[in-house]
């Protein structure tokens, strides 16, 4: 350990254990592409039960002026789509996750990733606990900026534990939620551009950047 | 210049060990084993001497009936590695 080249190798050494120990980087870039896939595939569902287009903006009017057992049916639609949305994605994304850890022979469950579901969850059940009150209250146009809302928020608590990427994800995650509070009428439009088009945006991102890691 | 190198720092083991410990608040020996890819017994000699040197703090407890032993950085132990550290930039700055 005398020659500069040796200490060189060794503090490469530990910078590479300070941060795998630290931080879940087997995070799959090719499942964020896949749950854009599934936000897609779930909102034009509902573009066309609800008959509408990602331009038009009577989505608000249309939930209000619902009545009897029409409203009932899109309720119970919306909620369906949402739940097999996030499940589909929450498979696929653990799911392929794992599998890239197996392929990087590192461990899928360590502390650092224990951290980054943690600290990811704290923001994101205070969200859902949020939206289930504003269904009781029947406001499901809120949905929409809430989710938004609080997946960015909890990106940014979660991002230092991962890879640096999520962080910038979920400060434009954040900023969509609130454009879509202000602007409710386009609110399914900041959805799709939020939960659909960045996450394969960012998962293509990732993968490119973390493939070689 | 070599002489601010800690000896006690010199293997690769246990460069590893501060290492992770530095950056988590306390690591359990499987954590430790599956990072550094050494054997048991190789990490059980790194540690023990490391804890002699009160560099770092061993936790032994019991999650369910599964005995869980845990290790953490001292105070110390953090001063002493970051010196060492610091010693090495030195040195890597002076033969450049």
């Amino acid at each position: 350990m005398e020659n500069p080249k040796e200490q060189l190798e060794a503090l490469k050494d530990m910078r590479n254990l300070m941060e795998r120990s630290s931080r879940f980087l087997s995070l799959s870039g090719l499942s964020g592409v896949a749950i854009g896939i599934f936000a897609l595939i779930g909102l034009s569902l509902l573009y066309l039960k609800l008959d509408l287009s990602p331009f038009n903006t009577g989505f608000q009017a249309k939930l209000v002026a619902l009545d009897g057992n029409y409203k009932d049916d899109i309720f119970q639609f919306i909620l369906l789509d949402a739940l097999a949305i996030l499940i589909a994605s929450l498979v696929v994304g653990t799911w392929m996750s794992v599998n890239r850890s197996k392929k990087l022979n590192q461990p899928s469950w360590d502390p650092a990733a224990k951290r980054l579901v943690i600290n990811l969850m704290i923001p994101l059940v205070a969200g859902g606990i949020l939206c289930l009150i504003f269904i009781e209250k029947g406001e499901l146009a809120y949905l929409a900026p809430i989710t938004l809302l609080f997946y960015g928020l909890a990106l940014v608590n979660a991002s230092k534990y991962t890879v640096d990427e999520i962080r910038n994800l979920g400060i434009i995650e954040i900023v969509l939620g609130l454009l879509a509070f202000w602007q409710l009428e386009f609110a399914l439009l900041f959805w799709g551009i939020g939960f659909g088009i960045l996450h394969i945006i960012y998962g293509i991102f990732i993968h490119t950047k973390h493939q070689n890691k | 210049m070599i002489g601010e190198l800690n000896k006690a720092f010199e293997s690769r083991v246990r460069l590893g060990i501060m290492s992770i410990l530095m950056v988590n608040d306390s690591v359990d020996f499987l954590t430790l084993k599956e990072m550094l890819q050494v054997t048991d017994g190789n990490i059980a000699s790194h540690v023990t001497a490391l804890e002699k040197l009160e560099y770092i703090e061993i936790k032994k407890q019991f999650i369910g009936k599964k005995p869980n032993t845990s290790y953490s950085v001292t105070n110390a132990g953090r001063k002493a590695f970051t010196e060492h550290l610091d010693a090495l930039e030195k040195l890597i700055k002076i033969s450049n």
